[in-house]
């Protein structure tokens, strides 16, 4: 589903933020990508999302070379993908079902469909009857379970989260890892960017972790059992 | 309903959305677009009824024939078959029992007329060819006078030819009030839709993010550069029949003052419809361009 094959990004001041990157993530998998601040999380994220491009290497994505892709063809892909950023990036200027209804007004749903399935992402993820609730009167948690709602309200197969539980506190981010682990126990491919170890669940989850622009190996579980207390 | 439809409209619903929002700004938009769009569509209207008066007035773009007394029905049929035959345009017999009748009532003239013996006037015709260039006037009353029975071909070619520069003076100075004033409405709404664009900045670039193609983004811009056109158009179009209304009156009375039966035009319908069809171009053209500019530097 997801596979990225010696990858590295070099930006034009001459900074590599990731060198020789590869990996395979399979179908319905749950990864989480681990690594200090500046580790390249965030560079790798952006290459997945196709917000930028890798200076070598490949990344296919559901068969699509995304080295490869044209300009225009981006926003289909995305279109596919589930999005949350670091900043969320939400609306303050709408209200929260006007946030979810975004994604889908731009794939041209009809607008009673739209609704529906608006209704159910934000029930989906805990926010019912704050429809009319203007983002900012929202908790960080639950401004990050608007994200998360718009991010899975087309359905995507393939949700890419950067640092979701950054500035929430523990219970909140449990329930979000919640979430996380509800969509891919339904065939959901999950990929999670964090530079908190102490956010990775109790269960042993699939870890790649990055030093320094580089896959530091061996990428598996023993990580995730340094970090679980 | 299509997708593609579904877009379309609910872009148009944005544009609504966005005129909307800012009602006195919208407002104030649309008056300098109408104040822009009116001013050489007043002059065009002007120079047709110009054009409508003068085609009206005898003796401006019309060549008059006078026959010989002598002149009688087989004559006029003769000069009819040949002025069709050489397509001169419209015409009209006057007989000349009614250029007297006509002549009499001429202020002043009723009392000399009675004082004459017989009619001294002569039958004519009077042409108004569909061609009013100068050359053209000039060359058919040089064929007029070569025909049978015609004494006399009158055309004030001089006057022709003033009124014909005049006209083409005039025609140029609209031609370049509507250039001036379409760059100025190409650049308002340019400027419109950049302001729109920054105050959206967030907007489109999480919407780039989540998938929005770039025409997902340009349609609503592009609708609202062709609304606000649009209304200018049509406000445009409120103002010159203002003016029109206003003026009538008193243009009704100076050419009843100088004996003739003349009533401005207005816009039609149709004129109109073509005047909101230019500002909504205009303003789709002023918004391409921003959109082009300055939707490149976001995302």
């Amino acid at each position: 589903m997801i596979a990225a094959n010696e990858v590295t990004k070099r930006y034009p001041e001459g900074r590599e933020a990731l060198r020789n990157v590869s990996f395979a993530i399979t179908a319905g998998e749950m990864v989480f990508l681990t690594g200090h601040s500046g580790a390249g999380k965030s560079t790798l994220f952006k290459l997945l999302a196709a917000i930028e491009r890798p200076t070598s290497g490949s990344i296919v994505i559901n068969g699509q070379n995304l080295a490869a892709l044209r300009s225009n063809a981006i926003p289909y892909l995305r279109r596919k993908l589930g999005l949350i950023f670091q900043d969320r990036k939400l609306l303050f200027d709408r209200s929260v079902l006007d946030n979810v209804l975004l994604p889908l007004a731009i794939v041209g749903h009809p607008p009673r469909e739209a609704l529906r399935r608006a209704q159910a992402a934000l029930a989906k993820v805990g926010l019912p009857n704050r429809e009319r609730t203007l983002p900012i009167a929202l908790s960080g948690g639950e401004q990050q379970r608007l994200a998360i709602a718009r991010a899975v309200v087309n359905r995507p197969a393939i949700i890419l989260a950067d640092e979701p539980t950054a500035n929430l506190d523990a219970v909140s981010a449990a329930e979000i890892l919640h979430i996380f682990r509800a969509f891919q126990q339904v065939g959901v491919t999950v990929v999670i960017a964090t530079h908190d170890p102490l956010s990775l669940p109790s269960y042993r989850p699939r870890i790649l972790r990055l030093d320094k622009g580089a896959m530091s190996e061996p990428a598996h579980d023993q990580a995730a059992e340094e970090a679980v207390p | 309903m299509s997708i593609w439809l579904a877009q379309h409209l609910a872009a148009l619903r944005d544009a609504l959305r966005r005129l909307a929002a800012a009602p006195l700004n919208s407002l104030l938009s649309l008056l300098v677009i109408g104040v822009a769009l009116t001013l050489p569509t007043s002059g065009w209207l002007a120079l047709d009824n110009l054009r409508k008066l003068t085609g009206d007035t005898p003796g401006v773009q019309q060549i008059s024939i006078f026959l010989t007394l002598d002149a009688g029905k087989r004559d006029f049929a003769d000069i009819e078959s040949r002025l069709q035959e050489i397509r001169a345009g419209s015409w009209r017999f006057v007989p000349r029992e009614e250029a007297l009748k006509r002549l009499q009532a001429s202020e002043g003239m009723a009392e000399i007329v009675a004082s004459l013996p017989r009619n001294p006037l002569p039958d004519a015709f009077v042409i108004t060819p569909g061609d009013a260039q100068p050359e053209r006037l000039e060359r058919l009353a040089k064929t007029f006078s070569g025909w049978p029975k015609v004494t006399h071909v009158q055309l004030d070619s001089a006057w022709v030819k003033r009124f014909d520069a005049l006209l083409r003076l005039g025609k140029l100075v609209v031609m370049l009030l509507g250039i001036l004033f379409a760059g100025a409405l190409v650049t308002l709404t340019f400027n419109t839709i950049r302001l729109q664009i920054l105050a959206q900045a967030a907007e489109i670039e999480v919407a780039k993010l989540i998938g929005a193609t770039d025409t997902y983004i340009q349609r609503p811009l592009h609708y609202f550069g062709m609304l606000q056109g649009l209304l200018g158009g049509l406000c445009a179009a409120l103002l010159v029949t203002a003016g029109f209304h206003l003026l009538t009156p008193p243009v009704a009375e100076l050419t009843r003052l100088y004996g003739a039966n003349f009533a401005l035009q207005g816009l039609s319908g149709s004129d109109v419809l073509i005047l909101a069809a230019i500002g909504s171009a205009l303003g789709w053209l002023g918004a391409k361009i921003s959109v082009l500019i300055h939707l490149r530097r976001i995302g």
